[in-house]
């Protein structure tokens, strides 16, 4: 179970805003957040990787205490064992799609089985700037796999594909969540994008 | 036709290049991270050297170093220093002159980085140092060989700084810049034609090469 209880004040056009979260997820499980554009959910999904700090609050995951702001806990993001799909992808651009994923994992057999779930086997040694958009993002959602995270945090990790293969990356994806324990929060702007994917729904208003 | 200020001039850029890479790469990573006003502080007087006129910048050195002032002696003595009017000096002095040439495009670089990349390799359990090594500095080769050039071509040309703390002694601190100076001064156009020419084509093979190299890697040969 991740609970999450925090506050974060953020700058916008208008001045600042206070993002105010409480929730809890469910541990091996898939949970689309939804919610308004500007209701703070890339500002949530960095919080909870430990790449944004909030004013106050506190971030438990299976009893783990990975932020206490009163007892100044902070874990750093390279001890959370957390992948994160970005939404604009921040591939490494001087890296080939197998050096992306050989920088998480030095596991070559795991490594070919995501290459197969993303398609990319026939792009292995392409760099970034010559991979398709959808290419780009199917790099981006195995490369955070590739570190075999016990939380995965998508953000719109879906959004450049087309639906048949947005369908059966989907199904490949929960079959290996499962097989790895993996407990997955998709942040989505559109709810039904991630039909058939996420278990359960928490909308951030 | 004495070949010997060509070489000194060489060198001092070889050196000042190099010192420059190993300090001038941190500062430029530090200074690219969050504003501070410590930072503004120290960033101005880092640039003080692109618009301060050389001779000012040799005038204070010359003064700082002389023996008979407070640091000069003191290095004199302790360390058996001597900064004016040596080879020594006039590393310190490029060093210091070329400073900005050297941060001012890493640092520009590493700000133009997207800050996920470097979220992304944090989270992919990388320190710091791993994701400056593997990720950052890779990304930023084309800056990294202008910001080389840069200061070596600069370094090559300086002459002002250079004649206030080094002056003029053959074989010692007498560089290409002031040779083509001296050679004017004592009417011999020849030799000043001479190692004028020696300097042009090396600058301009330089600087042709950073264009070939950095054709396709950035938008602009001198980003």
């Amino acid at each position: 179970m991740i609970e999450i209880n925090i506050k974060k004040r953020v700058k916008t056009y208008a001045g600042t805003d206070l993002i105010e979260v409480s929730a809890s997820f469910h541990d091996q499980r898939i949970t689309q957040i939804t919610g308004p554009s500007g209701a703070g959910k890339t500002t949530l999904l960095k919080i909870i990787a430990g790449l944004i700090k909030p004013e106050h609050g506190k971030i438990t995951v299976n009893k783990k205490v990975w932020l206490d702001t009163s007892a100044s806990i902070n874990l750093e993001p390279q001890k959370r064992n957390v992948g994160f799909v970005f939404q604009d992808y921040a591939l490494f651009p001087n890296m080939t799609v197998t050096e992306h994923l050989h920088y998480g994992s030095g596991d070559t057999q795991y490594i070919d089985r995501l290459i197969a779930i993303g398609r990319l086997d026939a792009f292995r040694k392409h760099k970034p700037k010559h991979l398709s958009g959808g290419q780009q993002q199917r790099l981006a959602i195995l490369r955070a796999l590739a570190t075999k995270p016990k939380l995965l945090l998508m953000d719109e990790p879906f959004s450049a594909l087309d639906h048949v293969l947005k369908k059966n990356i989907m199904s490949e994806l929960k079959a290996l969540f499962e097989e790895l324990k993996i407990t997955c929060l998709v942040v989505t702007h559109h709810p039904l994008e991630a039909t058939g994917f996420a278990e359960h729904s928490f909308e951030l208003i | 036709m004495d070949l010997t200020p060509i070489f000194l001039s060489l060198k001092l850029a070889c050196i000042t290049t190099l010192i420059l890479f190993v300090i001038g790469l941190p500062i430029a990573w530090w200074l690219s991270g969050r504003d501070s006003i410590p930072k503004l502080f120290i960033e101005a007087i880092i640039t003080m050297p692109l618009v301060l006129p050389p001779s000012v910048l040799g005038f204070y050195l010359l003064l700082a170093f002389s023996p008979q002032n407070a640091l000069g002696k003191w290095l004199q003595e302790h360390f058996d220093i001597r900064l004016v009017f040596s080879f020594e000096g006039l590393i310190l002095a490029s060093v210091i002159y070329s400073l900005p040439f050297m941060v001012s495009p890493v640092k520009s670089a590493f700000i133009h980085l997207p800050g996920s990349i470097k979220e992304a390799s944090y989270t992919m359990g990388k320190s710091k140092f791993e994701t400056l090594w593997y990720i950052l500095l890779p990304n930023i080769k084309s800056s990294l060989l202008t910001a080389a050039v840069l200061t070596f071509a600069h370094t090559l040309g300086e002459f002002g700084v250079v004649l206030m703390i080094g002056g003029n002694i053959p074989g010692v601190t007498k560089v290409a810049s002031i040779a083509i100076y001296d050679s004017v001064e004592s009417m011999q156009y020849s030799n000043a034609n001479y190692y004028s020419l020696i300097l042009f084509s090396i600058t301009f093979i330089i600087v042709l090469a950073v264009f070939v190299f950095n054709r396709k890697s950035a938008k602009s040969p001198l980003e």
